[in-house]
């Protein structure tokens, strides 16, 4: 590879992007010692992915968000809504959460919390209100804030439900690169956190065939035997396990729903 | 695959890009993926230029099928990688690091066969591939370079969702990428056990609790080290 030129002007994008935004973004990174070409590039490939082109799209310019996006975005933002405040109440219950692993249902809060907050911006009036949750499902699930094994499955639960939720939805949003991208990057943070959950609950991060074990939430693993992917049989590259690990599977939106159903009053 | 020779002269450049973090450095850095459109390094003609096809060059295409080859590509590069790492297992590797390798090694490869399957025809030739700069002994180095391949193929996927025409294929990027994703916070906690580092602040912004989402000019910038095969990806969509 030969570098010559390293000029702006190489990078057109970046004329497009609000300054400040990109000043905030890069002094932050740059202010992290030890930074990677990775992380580099991410630091301002981000940039016009994120907040800021969601928070303009929703107050500033190209008018309301269609209907069917719309939509959505409040389907997801119910999600959100949930997993937030699971998690708020998970980490003020005394003694549920054991000090080894605070740091990280912090961060998975923060990021729901952040999600919830980035997805009310892009709605702007047109959000939905939060719904009243019962973590219990109406009672069936009542130690769900004293009992950190069954507050660890319906994390692992919603985790997952939320991977396939956003899988299942990226389709309706192929209209709209920017909201689409966004919607994306808050379907990888699900799965990094439905990973580690799964981790904490000594399984494996990835979903093997569609084996339940999540309490009373019923429904979750439908569909993840899948082997077949755009008329490939996978399972002759790996075995069947790793064909069905290799490739999570969305869930339409009524079937994320009626997951979800019993926990939303 | 494996392939001893160095690319200094390429390495050392991204790596004084990166030295001393700043705006100018950031735009400089990116500005060398807009500038050419190959990528990788060639081993034996140092001052081959940026333009025009080169003995072993391969051109990802364009459209949907040139989004698919660059996934191909990067798939490629995992499974190599993890393939080496279970051929020459770390120093002090443990029975759970090994399981949770072995199963991340099969899933590239299935996503790697999946995807020259389904590209058949127009799919891209194997790539020639770079790991001298990766100790294999060292769990620090492998883990630490895994942590790099998921991350950037996180980012890749996010990136290219948009790029792609047709819905069906923008489907089956998300069933890899979050694939990926789940690689990267197993990796990550590997490395800095039950901390916030699985889904950390470098890589997801706090602010807005969003993963990385990268251009196949800055992805294959970042990989390009670690291929050998130039690859040409001029005619990627970028919309």
């Amino acid at each position: 590879m030969t570098t010559t030129s390293f000029q702006k002007q190489d990078l057109p994008v970046l004329d497009t992007l609000d300054p400040e935004l990109l000043e905030r973004v890069v002094d932050r990174r740059g202010a992290i010692g030890n930074i990677t070409a990775a992380t580099a590039a991410l630091a301002v490939a981000s940039v016009p992915l994120g907040l800021g082109v969601l928070a303009k799209r929703a107050f500033a310019q190209g008018g309301p968000l269609p209907q069917g996006i719309r939509d959505v975005l409040n389907f997801a933002l119910t999600l959100e809504y949930l997993e937030a405040e699971f998690y708020q109440l998970g980490l003020a219950a005394p003694g549920l959460i054991p000090v080894g692993t605070g740091p990280v249902f912090v961060q998975i809060s923060n990021h729901e919390d952040a999600h919830v907050a980035l997805l009310q911006a892009a709605l702007g009036a047109n959000a939905v209100a939060k719904p009243t949750f019962d973590f219990t499902a109406g009672g069936a699930l009542a130690d769900v804030f004293s009992n950190y094994a069954t507050f660890l499955a319906l994390a692992q639960g919603f985790e997952d439900t939320g991977v396939r939720a956003y899988k299942g939805q990226a389709g309706a949003l192929i209209t709209d690169n920017a909201i689409l991208t966004t919607a994306l990057q808050i379907h990888s943070v699900e799965a990094r956190h439905a990973s580690k959950v799964r981790r904490l609950r000594a399984q494996k991060g990835w979903i093997t065939g569609s084996a339940v074990d999540v309490l009373a939430l019923v429904g979750v693993y439908v569909g993840e035997e899948t082997v077949t992917q755009a008329a490939v049989n996978t399972t002759g590259f790996a075995g069947v396990n790793a064909a069905t690990e290799a490739f999570d599977e969305p869930l339409t939106m009524a079937q994320v729903l009626a997951i979800a159903g019993p926990f939303i009053v | 695959m494996m392939n001893e020779s160095s690319h200094a002269a390429p390495r050392d450049h991204v790596a004084a890009g990166v030295a001393s973090p700043g705006r100018r450095k950031f735009l400089q850095i990116a500005g060398i993926t807009m500038a050419f459109a190959a990528f990788g390094c060639d081993d034996d003609d140092d001052d081959d230029g940026p333009t025009g096809p080169n003995d072993g060059e391969v051109d990802l295409g364009s459209g949907d099928t040139g989004i698919l080859n660059y996934a191909y590509a990067l798939e490629q590069l995992e499974a190599a990688f993890y393939t080496q790492v279970i051929v020459t297992p770390y120093t002090g590797i443990t029975a759970e690091e090994t399981t949770i390798l072995t199963d991340i090694r099969d899933h590239e490869i299935v996503h790697r066969e999946f995807l020259r399957a389904a590209l058949g025809a127009n799919a891209i030739t194997a790539l020639e591939v770079d790991f001298s700069d990766v100790d294999f002994t060292s769990r620090a180095s492998v883990l630490g370079t895994a942590k790099t391949f998921e991350d950037l193929g996180v980012g890749a996927y996010n990136g290219a969702g948009q790029l792609l025409a047709d819905a069906n294929l923008l489907l089956i990027a998300g069933k890899i990428v979050s694939v990926e994703a789940r690689h990267a916070s197993a990796i990550r906690d590997l490395l800095n056990p039950n901390s916030a580092d699985f889904a950390g602040d470098d890589v997801v912004e706090a602010a807005t609790g969003l993963d990385a989402a990268l251009p196949p000019a800055a992805v294959l910038l970042a990989a390009g080290p670690f291929i050998t095969t130039e690859i040409n990806a001029g005619s990627l969509p970028t919309t």
